[in-house]
Parts: C-alpha cells; structure tokens; sequence
C-alpha cells in the first residue's frame, strides 16, 4: 500500500511527483485542521452556509428570503423541463436510479472507461443524448442552470459523497487539487489565497467562505433570481483575479470540481439557495 | 369608498363611463381612477419634495415605528425591510430610501383589520437611511436605519 | 400572460399571517441591455390591492425600487379560516394580475 503522507496545504504547489502518494483523506483532514483553527467558532454544519454563517446580519438576511425566495416561479418552469417527456416519451428521471431522487452526492464521480469526470451536469447531457435529444449548453443557465436547479433539489439532505477510487481517478483528483493551488491571473491568486490562507478576511468587502462546504448547494440563485452553476462560479472567480477563464466543462474545472467536491464529503445538500 | 368610485368600478365600459364623466365634467381629471399612482411623489428626487408630493410633509420623529433592516445590506438589489407601527390608528406606512434617485419606494394604505405591519423587500443604490414614515390621525410620523450597501465584487 | 403569484395564509389565533410572492422583472428604466447599449424602459408594478373576506385590507403604491419578483408580507387581525385572501397587482403598462388562497 502507498504511504500516507500529510500533505502541507499551504504549499502545495508542485505535485508532479506526488500522484502515487495522493490522499484526498488526509487533505480533507488536514483542511478541516486548518479551519478548526482559522474559524474556531464556526460549528460543522454551518459550514453549507460559507461567509453566511460569519455574522447573525447575514445570516438573518438568507433566513429571511429563503423563506419565500424570489426564485419560485423559476423552480416550478424547472421542475416541468425535468418532468416534460422527450420525443420517445422517456424523461430525465429514466435516466438516474430512483427516478434521479438522493443521487447528486454521488458526483462528480470518474468513469475509468473515458478516462474522464463525470460531472452531474455531464449526466443530464449524457440522458439528452441518449434519449437524441440535443445536449445543452454548459453556460446555458435557462436550461442547464435551471433543470440543474430542480435535479439536484431531489437531492435536498442527502449527503456529498464523492468518490475517489483507482489511479485515474486519483490522477483527475490531484490535477483538480494541484489547480485550486497554482496561482493565476494578473492578480496572481490562487483559489487558496483567498479561501484557505486568507478565510474569514474581507477581500473588496466581500468576507471569505472555506473551501469545505463550498459545493454542497449548487446551482444558486445569485441576487435571489439568477440561476448560476457551480462552473459559472469558476468563470467568475477567475474573471476577479483577471484570469481568463476557462469554458464549462473544460477537463480543467470539471477535474476541480472534483477535488471540491470530495471537500464537501459528509455535509448535506441543498438547492436552490440564494446567494447575494 | 367613494361610492361613486364603486359604481364606476362596478360597470363594464368603466373606461369609456370615465372618459364621458369627464368629458361632462362630472369628473374633475385629477379624481380619474386609472392614475391613482402619485406620480410627483414617486418621481421626485429628494425625500422632502416625495412626502409633500403624499401630504406628509415635516413628520414628527417617532420611537414607536420599528424598521427591521439588515446593517449591512448582502445585495442592493434585494433587501428585506420590515415595518412595525405601534402609533395607533396608522393610516399609511411609506417607505423612502434616502439616497435611492427617487427616494419614493412604497406606500401601503391599512384598512378593515390590517396591522400597521408590512414586510418587503427593496433595491437600494448604495449606503443610505431607509425611511419610514407613517400617517396616523391627520398627523405624519418618521423613523430612520441606515442600511449601508457595499459593493462587493467578489461576492464569496 | 403574467406568471401566477403565490400566497401564503396561515392563521396564528385570530391573525392571518398573509405572504405572496409576485413574479415581475421590476425593471427600474436604469439598465442598459447587454446588447443594443441602449436603456430598458422601465416596466414595474406600481398598485396592489389585497382583500380578506371581500374587504380591502391593503391598498400599496410601489416604485421601481420594490425588488424584482416582489415579495409582500402583511397581517390581518380578525381572520378566520377559510376566508378568501385575493390579491391583485397592476404595472405602469396596464399589465395585471391576480391570485387568490384560502387562509387555513
């Protein structure tokens, strides 16, 4: 068996040789260390609300919208796109066990047959195309982002659970990990900047979430009534450290979203959330 | 109601018995039902010109209304306000916020039971005193919070 | 035809605890479309009415400054179950809308 090793996060920026000895269990680990120590008063399952959690100002203000979200109306178009019966008369849920209920914790999970990611929103098009119909696109947030919306709320309390199994899969893994560590942009930040090393700080008045519990509650609704994947995060965030960012389901972010996910492991999901 | 606002709200063809009502100056234009919505008011750019423009001008400040608004607003764009009058007998709640183009937001007028009490929510163009002001028994009350509003730009 | 809206109404002893979530773009005629540069006009709820048990409870005049997909929240005192809540808007393009719920 491979050796563990502890992986010093903070310096993890050259894993060339470090494949064989990858241990997301120990990175898990050692960032739930980190933040034990960054965010002392911050309790296990507050960590799904990220920066919301920091203060009862916050806090109230998502309580109180999300008890009757501007999002609704959007949710129920959602739920008709999943339920609406392709030409031959099969549906989405056909496509995932138990008609696609407590399923979105299993991804992104990886298919050792392509060699690749499969990202939850990789299987709605792989149910498109199967059932031929025309895939949708990535950043299309009226297709994607919504039927994404209304999928994954089937999923609403179960746990993430993503899995890590075998040397592909570990490779996509570490190549997730060893983006989320590399520095890029003008700004010259890498996602651990901000929000491993600098946790809890406000960066332009904007308070920093943990990586932990960060991809639990995707797709949101940005402003209350913009549907906004996870990968339309990225393009964001790389966008405000003036990096070009990558397109939707690049190998690049679908393998980060991997590495993020396995970071949320154990916590419960939610979607739709609002989000400022 | 004015009842000769309900039979005119009542008939089919309100819009053309309106328009012949006026037209035989039965109805002066200003009491014209379809512009109810006080435009001087909504459109003025400064809170005093928008409460002269509701009949409320120079309000008396008042420890007896309670605005439940957040410090620091999460996104302009969508902030929860709720307003509690303990004045008795409020007529109107307005709600203003000061610095917004058109300080002018809202007017909610109470009846048959309504509890001075309205919950909403706002866009605020940036930091700013969110205003309430109530009418009670011919006089005009006022409180204030300052909600500030950042401009984030990460928003994580 | 405007998306239907969605009310709440539950009684808490004698007082009916009345939400309704509106569906409109609220847009206030100070955004540019991504495209053509050039000003949305502004297109906004500007009346709402809302009644229980067939009385006017509530008479609202709004701005563009009401957040898009509007939420409302008031209370009646007196209310039983079963009585009709009917709520009803109207834009600044004579656009409408109305929806009703029992309070339960």
């Amino acid at each position: 068996m491979a050796k563990r090793i502890v992986s010093l996060l903070l310096a993890c920026l050259t894993m060339g040789a470090g494949l064989a000895q990858a241990d997301p269990e120990a990175d898990l680990a050692g960032l739930v260390k980190h933040y034990k120590d960054r965010l002392p008063d911050l309790k296990p399952q507050d960590y799904i609300f990220g920066a919301l959690a920091y203060n009862k100002d916050s806090m109230e203000q998502y309580l109180s919208i999300m008890d009757f979200p501007p999002y609704l109306n959007d949710m129920d178009k959602a739920k008709a796109l999943w339920n609406k019966p392709f030409k031959n008369g099969k549906t989405f849920g056909d496509c995932f066990p138990n008609k696609g209920k407590n399923v979105a914790g299993d991804y992104p999970m990886f298919d050792d047959a392509s060699g690749k990611v499969v990202t939850f929103e990789n299987a709605i098009n792989s149910c498109l195309k199967a059932n031929g119909e025309t895939e949708y696109d990535y950043g299309d947030m009226k297709t994607m982002g919504l039927v994404t919306a209304y999928a994954k709320s089937l999923s609403d309390g179960s746990k993430v659970n993503v899995k890590v199994q075998g040397k592909g899969a570990l490779e996509a893994y570490e190549k997730g990990k060893t983006f989320f560590y590399s520095r890029r942009g003008q700004l010259n930040f890498s996602c651990a900047t901000c929000h491993v090393d600098n946790v809890g700080k406000s960066i332009r008045s904007d308070a920093l979430s943990p990586t932990i519990g960060q991809t639990s509650h995707w797709p949101e609704f940005r402003s209350g009534t913009e549907p906004t994947t996870l990968q339309t995060r990225f393009r964001q965030c790389n966008i405000q450290v003036r990096s070009a960012p990558l397109p939707q389901n690049s190998e690049e972010y679908n393998n980060l979203e991997y590495f993020l996910s396995y970071m949320s492991n154990g916590l419960p999901m939610q979607t739709p959330v609002f989000r400022k | 109601m004015n009842p000769l606002r309900r039979n005119l709200l009542k008939s089919t063809g309100a819009a053309t018995s309106v328009a012949v009502a006026v037209a035989a100056g039965l109805l002066k234009p200003s009491q014209v039902l379809a512009a109810e919505w006080n435009k001087s008011a909504f459109e003025s750019k400064n809170v005093a010109d928008a409460l002269k423009g509701m009949g409320a001008s120079a309000p008396a400040d008042s420890k007896d209304i309670m605005i439940k608004a957040p410090d620091i607003a999460e996104n302009g764009a969508v902030v929860p306000v709720e307003v509690t009058s303990k004045i008795p007998g409020t007529e109107s709640i307005m709600i203003l916020v000061e610095k917004n183009n058109t300080p002018m937001t809202a007017d909610f007028t109470l009846s048959n039971g309504a509890e001075s009490y309205v919950s909403t929510r706002i866009k605020m163009a940036g930091t700013s005193g969110v205003r309430v002001v109530v009418k009670a028994g011919g006089k005009s009350y006022s409180a204030v919070k300052e909600v500030k509003v950042t401009i984030g730009g990460c928003g994580g | 035809m405007a998306d239907p809206m969605k009310i709440r109404a539950t009684l808490a002893g004698d007082t009916a605890d009345i939400k309704c979530l509106m569906n409109h773009a609220m847009e206030t005629g100070q955004r540019k479309d991504a495209k053509t540069g050039q000003l949305i006009p502004a297109h906004f709820i500007n009346r709402v009415t809302a009644t229980v048990g067939g009385k006017t409870v509530l008479e609202a005049q709004w701005s563009v400054a009401i957040a898009k997909n509007p939420f409302l929240g008031f209370k009646v005192k007196g209310a039983k179950a079963g009585d009709k809540v009917v709520i009803s808007w109207e834009d600044n393009k004579g656009d409408k809308n109305t929806a009703e719920a029992a309070i339960s």
